[in-house]
């Protein structure tokens, strides 16, 4: 049994028949090609697959397809524009925030959601939001930095 | 050193494509008429296969083919070979069976695997294959394991021993016969589950009318994966392809050759498409290797003075059902040999037992041996202090070797690099502005609050290593590293590597490295790795390796480079080469300095060679290999400040200092980055990170649910400082900073937080240090 789907994904409508099992990830991963969101684990703890759903941070393995129908979400591949960066892409460059970039797309887009609800956050705030982010290689001071830094560009 | 871009915090080159969800990682690719595969595992940790129904899987829509051992074996595929054996140490190397043959041994022991046209089939397939068991008796812990009448693993394995193995050096019951003090301790440096973030992949393209095959691969040493598979595929070496695209993290969890390496080149070549399997993270929790796993038996002997005198163990390291591919070198090698620490001890012996049990199989994670030798060194070293009312820095500080830039040798054997050990802690001291924090302390103890400070001083091994040594330690295989420098006719570069990184950002210091050197700005300089058929021969990335050891390969070809380029610039300014010299990117004439010709002008006419000197080979590229003549030493000193709650058993860290010395440092950003990612791990061991497996071998951590990583809102801001000793070893002077964090930090959290429960008459709990854990700790002491 399959189910018809419409979802805009960075700005274009897809419609897809999918399984109604299909978990959004895998949409998004092997129906449209879209390998940038990862997948770190099986019981939504890391937050590497995390999309803008409706510009609201979600953890993209915890979902299935048909949910989605009708949203619009932002995958990493959709946050830079015209070729230039978005500013929590370049903070997190310019402050080291990455290693092996597995988690990166994740934490990116969670640190997007974070700063629209709070433009201004502190060291805590910013800890505190990424507690659904696991990452393993830079011990998070250069998230949390680049994040106060993507705060002071935007 | 003319350029300023040796040294400064260049951009990393890796990241655009990072940050974009434009790198690739294995699970990202995905090929024509390509299947996936997924395997069924054991849900026992010791039982015997009585029978393997796959009818129903195989008969269901999209499936390709469903597989036991016998077919694997049938097909030529062998055991996955231990590839470090030490000698003297009696060692067993019982098969170890891509997929179980007759007996499992662990919880996701391989009992079958499954092969169909879509990912969620074949998983469907693999639970509707029926396995019978017969289960057999259990043992988990290793002490317990080589017991008299404890199941036995392996046939030919008597009292489950792998390997019994001593260091020995000095007279060591002499000096605890002479002591003023002995103090003793049983650690258990508990067993950990790496978790790199991206859990393994692996997707093979076997091409039946060539014999040849492709494999993408989530591998730190693509080049040893190859030669790996040369011997138990019965592939021929140059008929396989090892690419380890973007690797999202390791910490030796991608060392090993695994057998899913196998079982996709197996499945591809049965099926006649390519094959892909991708672990999920409740399998890497039980497929992948765990790190650590020691019970240690330790005493250290000290003169009334706090003169450390002996330092005598008994180990018995969990080895897991089989040995995997480093396993065996390094409770040994890597851990044995540090027992002086950053000390003169003269006297050590230590054995250690490598044990069967039916669990995961253990390998390197992390700093892999040095954690649980510094831990062991740093606990009891403050236990003598505490046993003799010294302060734990003035115990480190009589007992330190004296600063050395020549080499010192130590009990065990080795000859460390150089060191300033003293240099590292005084300046921990003045950061942590220790005086002071004391008398805070004593405050605070007034009012029945409690803070601890903690200090780990350690010296590591690492930069892994000359090959002589390595096949003196019966590693299988060199530890030399290669690089290719290739100037294009535009003067832009392409640089070849052995190693293999996977987040520590040798692209960008590498291309630092070239541009330092060869005058050529960072950005037109490309580092290439990971691609057995694009790369030159190299060893990977691991044990802090591929700056220290891939270095000095680059640094070979740079120098070929120069002196090549010299003799075109001696040929183009019409001049004699021993006239020509370098500075800044230019070759030019001695006390003629405006005739002069760049790099660029070079490589634009070595590579069209239309005006060039008789007898010289056209093309600017140089290949060269690099073995160091010994190890590097890196040290520092780290210290914790923690808050305990004595109430609830709650830790809280406030401060962390870490000072560090890897040598001259190329990029202080990415330094930085390693140390705050290695501290973070070390103290995910002190205080939350433990793998536990019940009597009857099944995981309980067997999920990120139960397992606890570290996250951020855990730490405060680390504060770190450099001291700077450069070594002798490499060109560069450059030591590695990859593992230290994870090497130090353990030991300064623990000890911080004894010092925080001291005057309440705790001096010991097991690690992870829970708020359960101390609390029952604090209970038991106040009865």
């Amino acid at each position: 049994m399959r189910f018809g789907v419409s979802i805009t994904v960075n700005g274009a409508r897809r419609k897809h028949e999918v399984e109604p099992r299909l978990l959004l990830v895998h949409y998004l991963r092997e129906t449209l090609g879209l390998t940038g969101t990862n997948v770190g684990c099986d019981t939504s703890q890391c937050g590497a697959c995390t999309v803008l759903l409706d510009g609201k941070a979600v953890k993209s393995c915890t979902m299935l397809a048909v949910q989605a129908e009708g949203a619009s979400i932002t995958t990493i591949e959709g946050l830079a524009k015209n070729g230039k960066l978005h500013p929590v892409q370049e903070a997190f460059r310019e402050k080291h925030g990455l290693q092996c970039g597995f988690c990166t797309p994740g934490m990116v887009l969670t640190a997007c959601h974070l700063l629209e609800k709070n433009p201004k956050p502190s060291d805590a705030d910013i800890r505190h939001g990424l507690e659904g982010n696991l990452c393993r290689c830079t011990g998070y001071q250069n998230i949390v930095a680049a994040v106060k830094e993507a705060a002071a560009r935007m | 050193m003319a350029s300023k871009v040796f040294g400064s915090a260049v951009r990393r080159k890796e990241d655009p494509r990072l940050l974009t969800g434009q790198a690739k990682f294995t699970d990202d690719f995905t090929l024509p008429h390509m299947a996936h595969l997924a395997v069924v595992r054991s849900p026992y940790a010791h039982a015997r296969v009585k029978a393997i129904r796959t009818k129903k899987a195989a008969a269901m829509d999209g499936v390709l083919g469903v597989f036991t051992g016998k077919d694997m074996k049938d097909a030529g595929f062998g055991p996955i070979p231990c590839a470090w054996v030490v000698p003297g140490s009696n060692a067993k190397t019982p098969p170890y069976p891509p997929i179980a043959l007759d007996v499992v041994r662990y919880v996701g022991n391989a009992v079958a695997i499954v092969v169909a046209t879509d990912r969620y089939v074949a998983r469907d397939a693999a639970e509707a294959v029926e396995v019978d068991y017969e289960p057999l008796p259990v043992v988990v812990d290793a002490k317990k394991a080589t017991e008299k009448g404890r199941p036995q693993l392996h046939a030919d394995v008597p009292n489950n021993l792998a390997f019994t193995w001593t260091v020995a050096g000095g007279d060591v019951d002499a000096a605890f016969k002479a002591a003023d003090v002995v103090v003793s301790e049983r650690i258990v440096n508990q067993r950990l589950i790496p978790n790199a973030m991206e859990a393994r992949a692996a997707l093979a393209d076997y091409r039946s009318a060539t014999g040849e095959v492709t494999l993408w691969v989530t591998s730190q040493n693509p080049h040893i994966v190859r030669f790996l598979l040369s011997l138990d595929t019965g592939i021929p070496e140059q008929k396989i392809r090892v690419i380890a695209p973007e690797v999202g993290g390791g910490f030796g969890s991608k060392i090993p050759h695994y057998p899913e390496d196998t079982m996709v080149i197996f499945a591809s070549k049965q099926c006649g498409c390519p094959v892909k399997w991708t672990e999920t993270r409740s399998e890497n929790y039980r497929g992948t290797i765990h790190g650590r796993d020691h019970i240690q038996d330790v005493e250290m002997a000290a003169k009334k003075d706090g003169t450390i005198t002996g330092l005598r163990a008994t180990v018995w390291a969990n080895m897991g059902a089989y040995l995997s591919t480093a396993s065996t070198g390094i409770p040994t090698i890597l851990h044995g040999l540090m027992l002086s620490g950053a000390y003169d001890i003269k006297n050590i012996r230590e054995v250690v037992h490598g044990v069967f049990t039916n669990t995961t199989p253990t390998d390197a994670y992390r700093g892999a041996g040095r954690p649980e030798a510094t831990f062991m060194v740093e606990r009891l070293v403050d236990l003598v202090a505490a046993k003799l009312k010294m302060d734990p820095v003035e115990i480190r500080k009589k007992n330190f070797i004296p600063p050395f830039t020549d080499g010192h040798a130590v009990a065990t054997g080795l000859t460390y690099d150089s060191g300033n050990y003293i240099a590292a802690l005084e300046k921990a001291l003045q950061i942590l502005d220790y005086k002071a924090l004391r008398a805070k302390q004593a405050d605070l103890r007034k009012k029945g609050e409690h803070i601890g400070v903690g200090f780990c001083t350690y010296a590591e091994i690492c930069g892994l290593g000359p090959s002589k040594v390595a096949g003196a330690v019966g590693f299988g295989g060199g530890l030399w590293e290669s690089a290719i420098v290739r100037f294009h006719p535009s003067g832009k570069v392409n640089v070849f590597v052995g190693i293999s990184p996977h987040g520590q950002g040798e692209e960008t210091t590498f291309a630092q490295i070239v541009s330092s050197e060869l005058g050529v700005p960072v950005e037109d300089v490309e580092v290439f790795h990971g691609d057995t058929g694009q790369t030159p021969m190299g060893w990977g990335s691991y044990g802090s390796r591929s700056t220290p050891v891939g270095s000095g390969a680059l640094m070979g070809a740079i120098v070929k480079i120069r002196d090549k380029a010299k003799i075109v610039a001696a040929h183009l300014l019409e001049a004699s080469v021993d006239d020509v010299v370098y500075g800044d990117g230019k070759f030019s004439i001695k006390g003629a300095p405006s005739k002069a010709k760049t790099i660029q002008d070079i490589a634009l006419m070595a590579n069209v060679a239309w005006n060039y000197p008789a007898g010289v080979e056209p093309g600017l590229e140089a290949s060269a290999f690099f073995d160091p003549s010994n190890f590097v030493y890196p040290f520092g000193a780290h210290a914790a400040v923690v808050r305990v709650d004595v109430e609830t058993g709650e830790i809280r860290l406030e401060r962390y200092v870490a000072v560090d010395d890897c040598g001259r440092v190329i990029n202080p950003m990415i330094v930085e980055g390693q140390i705050h990612g290695g501290v973070v791990q070390g103290i995910g061991q002190a205080l939350w990170e433990g793998a536990a497996y019940d009597d009857a071998g099944q995981l309980l951590t067997g999920t990120m649910m139960d397992y606890a990583l570290p996250k951020a809102d855990a730490f405060p801001t680390f504060e770190l400082a450099m001291t700077e000793t450069p070594t002798k070893v490499n060109p560069l002077g450059v030591k590695g900073i990859g593992e230290t964090g994870t090497i130090a930090s353990t030991a300064a959290v623990y000890n911080a937080v004894m010092d925080a429960l001291a005057p309440l008459g705790v001096s010991k709990v097991d690690m992870p240090l829970t708020p359960e854990r101390v609390w029952r700790a604090v209970r038991d002491a106040r009865r």
